[in-house]
């Protein structure tokens, strides 16, 4: 039986500045169906739904909803046309009740009025009719984070939405939770709600989807029935562009050990130990949330460890209080949110380029412009930054550019150790390659480095070896000189079920 | 600051121009419309006033930089015109040790707005509200209320002072000179100014304010940033509350009560962004330049004393306005490259 269409997103494409986010892009979605959307990080799934949910607007292309050409400018419009959005970072007012919440921005009554009866009695028969055990008048804030993502859902239901957007909405359930999810969206399902199911877990998709649609890079790759595929194939759509000479170079070998991390351990972390050696690149693999960032974090002391933690660096032990001890260390850090974390976006190249390293040309109030100048040029040259001067503000940048410019600020102050998170996510092929080359040299320069991404080809190709870490602690570290990595390997460990095989 | 401009002085002429323009458009209508404003007594007279605002505006932009704010400065100067006075008058210190530590006690006072603001990460406004109280509430406890005498000439001779004073062949007076506070005011400037774009501590400060998370990922301690910038303003109001107190011959535990509105107002029409990393102590003088012309123009033009009030909130309004949109304008242009 064919069921009709709700959704047609045709042809959608979307540039942001350099990075070309869309490509053209075409998705379905029918009536009654779970459909799960797929990809890597920066793939383009979260842009896609933000130009359905009208937070984005396309450069081009077309959105139907039930056959009729729509334009969404806002997310309100978006509601009205029947399109609802369960983000993956609940935004609800947390001091208001259940009822509020659902009705908030609509409020009934009149001449300004709200009719206060008549909502708590329509929000209390709209989570009757999910079987929620819930009262309209509970405060948000004292709901769990499964119960809060529910109203929301109760929220959509009350707007008849025909089109559900969830995503990634059991990042933060436990099983139980997760199953009464299910039960809900096997209920929208039922009343002929299309239902857009972002997910990383490949688990869900074959439990709960009926489609499943892949991107990589922007691109639409392919549409698949859960019913007709497995798991390795998906992943192998996911990941599998072709290696090309993107990674072109030999694999950097480690030398003695330069850093030797302990037990750490704080909130996010589970007694994590591992050792960095001279002139490696160490990739450090995981899901979203596997506590890569926060370990890296915790090693350049911008978190806290609990105590029995212990650091050796170059065979003395260390304990960094403040971030400054770390790089007066020989370590860097290119952070993983380059526009939150790396740079000052509003400032010029030449100051955020020399601001860690103020000390070698400015002598109390002598600056010494020359040297600051010779700096800026030093590593413009380098790294081939492309700028119109060292003046130029670096949210002008594209973001390879902006990128080289926060690397760039790490080797002026010549590390020994630099830890890189995520250095080429959301920049375009040819800046990733010109990076993937700059690692190489850096490592074969006797610089060690820490390499933290989410992109599995890129783990593999340029890692020395590889840790995996799983919900807060390592899972496994392989080394590349004794066995080949392979993503389903890889996987395997990230996804916690690495034991076997 | 955009980009790279062959004439750095024109560069920097642009950089202002928008308090510039206020500025000679308000000497050219008030020369035409006044007899008495361009009178070299009167601009005498307006340098006098605008020295205590001048380094306060300069204080604040460096808590503004770093993307919080001071309310309680004038709590601060109040209390710094109490302590000179009580130490020197009442106590019989030496004048200038008396000064001095009544300018440290406002320094005092800044480091402690720093150090809540960087322990607890409380909104500055509402840390500075509460200060605000409690230091007016110490220096009216310490007087009763009541302004305290100072019979030190040395003392009271401060806001008095011009330099140079010129007379002509007969002995007769033809200039009085520009008030000593004025030239205090200027180098406490220079000083500031050379902190903040000439020195890491400067350089740091505008980081912070520019993205903090930034800024500590590149290990700048936004402790010592907060401190630093709170006792730069505490010091400055400090040195403002003893010019103060020079000139009213007394300590005054109710001066200062609206001195943040004028300090600000001049910061923010000196092209200090309110959400912090831009601004700069040039700025704030032409700043604060405005304030003390409208505020001697007004009463030139006969303008009264409360309606004063309404046109200065208002240009306060419109300044910031400006500043805000001129942020919108960056950020349009950053889209426009963006694609």
């Amino acid at each position: 039986m064919a069921k009709e269409q709700v959704l047609l997103m045709s042809d959608i494409d979307k540039r942001f500045g350099g990075v070309h986010a869309l490509d053209h892009v075409t998705f379905e979605v029918l009536k009654g169906e779970v459909h799960v959307l797929m990809g890597e990080n920066g793939a383009g799934k979260s842009t896609l739904m933000k130009i359905l949910d009208g937070l984005y607007t396309a450069d081009s292309g077309k959105v139907f909803i039930d056959g009729e050409e729509v334009h969404i400018t806002s997310p309100l419009q978006a509601r009205d046309l029947g399109v609802a959005m369960i983000h993956q970072e609940l935004s609800m007012c947390e001091n208001m009740t259940i009822a509020e919440n659902i009705f908030r921005g609509e409020e009934m009554g009149k001449y300004g009025m709200v009719d206060f009866k008549k909502m708590y009695a329509d929000a209390q028969k709209i989570l009757d009719d999910m079987n929620l055990k819930l009262n309209a008048h509970t405060i948000v804030k004292t709901l769990s984070i499964a119960q809060k993502q529910m109203v929301e859902i109760a929220g959509a239901v009350s707007h008849n939405a025909k089109i559900v957007i969830m995503d990634e909405p059991t990042s933060s359930l436990t099983e139980v939770e997760i199953k009464e999810l299910f039960k809900i969206v096997r209920d929208l399902k039922a009343k002929d709600t299309g239902i857009i199911y972002i997910s990383h877990r490949m688990n869900e998709t074959f439990v709960i989807g009926d489609r499943v649609t892949v991107m990589r890079d922007g691109q639409y790759i392919d549409t698949l029935n859960v019913a007709e595929t497995n798991e390795d194939a998906i992943i192998e759509l996911m990941v599998g562009r072709a290696i090309t000479e993107v990674y072109e170079g030999e694999r950097a070998e480690g030398g003695e050990v330069v850093l030797k991390v302990e037990h750490f351990t704080n909130e996010k972390l589970k007694d994590c130990s591992f050792e960095l050696r001279k002139g490696e690149i160490l990739g450090f693999s995981g899901l979203v949330g596997a506590g890569r960032t926060e370990l890296m974090r915790a090693v350049f002391a911008l978190d806290k460890v609990e105590p029995g933690a212990k650091m050796t660096l170059f065979g003395k032990e260390v304990h960094f209080k403040r971030v400054q001890d770390a790089i007066d260390a020989g370590i860097g850090m290119v952070p993983e949110d380059r526009r939150g974390a790396g740079l000052v976006l509003g400032h010029s190249v030449a100051t955020n380029l020399t601001i860690a390293v103020l000390k070698k040309f400015i002598k109390g109030i002598r600056v010494d412009k020359k040297k600051e100048r010779e700096i800026v040029e030093e590593y413009r040259h380098k790294l081939s930054i492309k700028t119109t001067g060292p003046d130029q503000v670096c949210g002008d940048l594209s973001g390879g550019n902006q990128q080289k410019v926060v690397i760039s600020k790490w080797l002026a102050a010549e590390p020994k150790i630099l830890i890189m998170d995520e250095p080429t996510r959301g920049i375009d092929v040819g800046a990733k390659h010109e990076i993937y080359q700059l690692m190489r040299r850096l490592a074969s320069e006797g610089v060690s480095i820490i390499f933290i991404s989410s992109d599995l080809p890129e783990i593999i190709n340029m890692s020395s070896r590889v840790v995996v870490m799983h919900e807060g602690h390592i899972a496994k570290v392989l080394d590349g000189a004794e066995e080949e990595f392979t993503q389903t390997k890889i996987m395997r460990y990230a996804t916690g079920q690495g034991q076997e095989s | 600051m955009k980009t790279k401009k062959p004439n750095a002085f024109l560069n920097k002429v642009k950089q202002y121009s928008g308090a510039l323009t206020i500025l000679v458009v308000l000497l050219v209508v008030l020369a035409l419309t006044t007899k008495t404003f361009m009178r070299v007594d009167n601009i005498l007279s307006v340098l006098r006033n605008i020295s205590v605002n001048g380094l306060l505006a300069a204080g604040i932009t460096c808590v503004i930089i770093i993307g919080c704010i001071d309310l309680s400065l004038g709590s601060t100067c109040a209390a710094a015109s109490v302590i000179s006075v009580v130490l020197n008058t009442s106590m019989g210190w030496n004048v200038w040790i008396s000064i001095i530590v009544a300018i440290l006690v406002g320094g005092f006072i800044g480091s402690i707005n720093g150090i809540i603001r960087a322990k607890t990460m409380l909104p500055p406004f509402i840390i500075t509200l509460a200060m605000q109280q409690t230091i007016r509430g110490i220096a009216y406890v310490f007087t009763e209320g009541t302004p305290i005498i100072s019979t030190d000439n040395t003392f009271n001779a401060i806001g008095k002072l011009s330099w140079p004073t010129i007379y002509n062949a007969a002995g007769e007076k033809v200039f009085e000179g520009i008030p000593v506070i004025f030239f205090i005011m200027i180098v406490a400037l220079v000083i500031v100014d050379i902190i903040l774009s000439r020195t890491r501590l400067g350089r740091h400060m505008y980081a912070v304010g520019g993205n903090m998370e930034a800024a500590k990922h590149s290990g700048i301690s936004y402790t010592r940033i907060a401190v630093s910038a709170y006792v730069i303003m505490g010091i400055m109001a400090g040195l403002g509350g003893v010019i103060m107190s020079s000139r009213l011959y007394s300590g005054q535990p109710t001066i200062g009560v609206d001195f943040s509105t004028d300090a600000i107002a001049s910061a923010v029409l000196g092209g200090t962004a309110f959400g912090g990393g831009y601004g700069s102590i040039m700025g704030s003088f032409i700043g604060a330049c405005i304030i003390g012309v409208l505020n001697s123009g007004m009463s030139h033009l006969k303008i009264d004393a409360y309606w004063q009030m309404v046109v200065k909130g208002i240009l306060i309004l419109v300044a910031v306005y400006y500043d805000s949109i001129k942020d919108d304008l960056k950020i349009k242009r950053k889209k426009k490259a963006e694609g």
